[in-house]
């Protein structure tokens, strides 16, 4: 079985992406099992179920963060797909984090970039764009192509090595680049592990102080004017 | 890649029928137009040429670029792009001053006279635009018309793209005479998506769409080229109209009379015109 991770921010159109991606796969004689990772609500879950009558399964991560929750859960998930006879399980992270990627090893990671957000977001979200493989662009066709092209040219500085895909996913166009890419993966290797380091430490506020100023906290630490330091043990 | 031709390649419309017309190519310096009702399959027919179609588009449509089909896996140079679309909803997002980003533009170009180029940019959409556009001005806070003004005159001087296509932009409120006289200087392609029937007849030929699908091609003859000339004049008139009542005038009778004259005896100048 392959897996592949589509991360991108909140509405950048990963289902849309997906939806066509699955279509085309089955297409293929395939069968793809659909995993939706989110943190409050997800409904993503239902609606490719009742379209396309795949195996499909949500987990909220409620109080983890949920690419957190996505390390804990996935060599699970991979299990269930696998019962389920999948040839490709499609995750769909919820897509908060900007200091990690939820991306595996020797797998396909997809980033989902929407043109409408503005020039700069390519230098803004480190991993989950710089650790993917292949970044599609979606709505292009609200922006100006001046914009068009400083994102990309953006992208590419950002991560050198990534395939960009610019897409219209409503209309389906500029999806088959991606399933060829996705069809091209390699199989799932056991164990399974996380691409690129996580962030640093355990924190402190993750796991519950709220007081506000590092001397109320210990572990990798910062004040205004230093630099990183530690307190601790 | 030096560009001198693409080719359209008909797939099949709406109804899943192939379409009527089979190819047509475009070549530099080439006007066209796209016309037909709302709905009609227009602005797919542009997003297939932009995203040169290989028949992995709804429509099957192919583009070929001097007789050789796009390979599935070519991604152009974001700075050598050779496609600008501009469309009813292509926007700025950025509200970066209208000087600043022109030159982001310019130097992902692989400009090395940017100032000029800027100047240049400026001057064109000033020409296109009622109010004028200032550097200092957040791109956000454009007009519709200086917007559009503005997207045609950097897609043509800094992106320099030699393929422009435009997606109805007679409703943006640019001057289109102007816009037409400009554009014919640049060597290049320009694809019109229009309504209008000035843009229309002012092209080398016209493609109608129905239903999804290329219906009909027509080839702008004589005739229809001393049309345009007097849909000019109808078109001078309105703008006229429109003219006198942005400034707050009343439309008395003799004003009304005196454009409606003017009309006439230019008709007259043009039967006497076709008789000879």
């Amino acid at each position: 079985m392959k897996l592949i991770i589509f991360a991108g921010p909140p509405t950048c159109g990963k289902t849309t992406v997906i939806r066509q991606v699955v279509r085309r796969i089955i297409k293929k004689n395939f069968k793809p099992a659909y995993l939706k990772i989110d943190v409050l609500y997800a409904d993503e879950d239902e609606q490719l179920k009742r379209e396309f009558n795949i195996p499909t399964k949500k987990i909220y991560s409620g109080e983890l963060c949920p690419d957190h929750c996505n390390v804990v859960v996935l060599d699970e998930v991979v299990e269930w797909a696998e019962q389920k006879g999948a040839d490709f399980l499609f995750v769909e992270t919820a897509g908060l984090c900007l200091r990690c990627s939820p991306y595996i090893e020797n797998s396909l990671g997809i980033v989902v970039l929407e043109a409408t957000s503005g020039m700069n977001l390519p230098r803004k979200i480190g991993p989950m764009l710089t650790l993917a493989d292949i970044s599609v662009i979606t709505k292009i066709d609200l922006v100006s192509q001046a914009e068009r092209e400083v994102f990309r040219y953006r992208i590419l500085e950002a991560a050198k090595e990534i395939t960009v895909v610019e897409s219209n996913a409503l209309y389906g166009i500029g999806i088959d680049p991606i399933v060829r890419d996705i069809l091209k993966s390699k199989d799932i290797e056991h164990p399974m592990f996380l691409k690129g380091n996580p962030p640093v430490g355990t924190c402190t506020i993750c796991v519950g102080k709220k007081e506000i100023g590092a001397k109320n906290h210990f572990g990798v630490l910062r004040t205004m004017e230093n630099d990183l330091f530690y307190v601790g043990e | 890649m030096e560009i001198a031709k693409i080719t359209v390649i008909g797939g099949i419309g709406k109804d899943g029928q192939p379409e009527k017309v089979k190819r047509f190519d475009l070549k530099m310096g080439d006007i066209i137009s796209i016309v037909g009702p709302t709905g009609c399959g227009k602005t797919t027919l542009i997003n297939d040429i932009e995203l040169f179609a290989n028949n992995n588009t709804p429509s099957e449509r192919r583009i070929l670029i001097n007789d050789e089909p796009i390979p599935d896996d070519f991604s152009f140079d974001p700075s050598k792009h050779p496609i600008a679309l501009i469309s009813q909803h292509t926007n700025f997002l950025s509200d970066l001053p209208v000087g600043e980003f022109l030159k982001i533009h310019a130097k992902i170009r692989g400009s090395d006279s940017a100032e000029l180029m800027i100047e240049e940019t400026l001057d064109f959409a000033n020409q296109l635009t009622g109010e004028a556009i200032i550097r200092e001005t957040a791109m956000t806070e454009l007009s519709g018309g200086q917007t559009r003004s503005l997207l045609i005159a950097d897609a043509v001087i800094i992106g320099n793209s030699p393929i422009i296509l435009l997606d109805e932009i007679e409703n943006a409120g640019i001057h289109r005479t102007k816009a037409l006289k400009l554009l014919k200087k640049y060597e290049k392609i320009f694809v019109f998506v229009t309504h209008d029937p000035r843009i229309a007849l002012l092209s080398d030929f016209r493609i109608i769409m129905k239903n999804g699908a290329m219906q009909k091609m027509i080839t702008t003859n004589a005739e229809e080229k001393v049309a345009a000339i007097g849909l000019k004049k109808i078109d001078d008139v309105m703008l006229e109209f429109r003219k006198l009542i942005r400034a707050g005038e009343e439309i008395t009778d003799s004003i009304f009379a005196e454009q409606i004259e003017d009309l006439a005896a230019s008709y007259k100048i043009y039967l006497k015109r076709r008789k000879s």
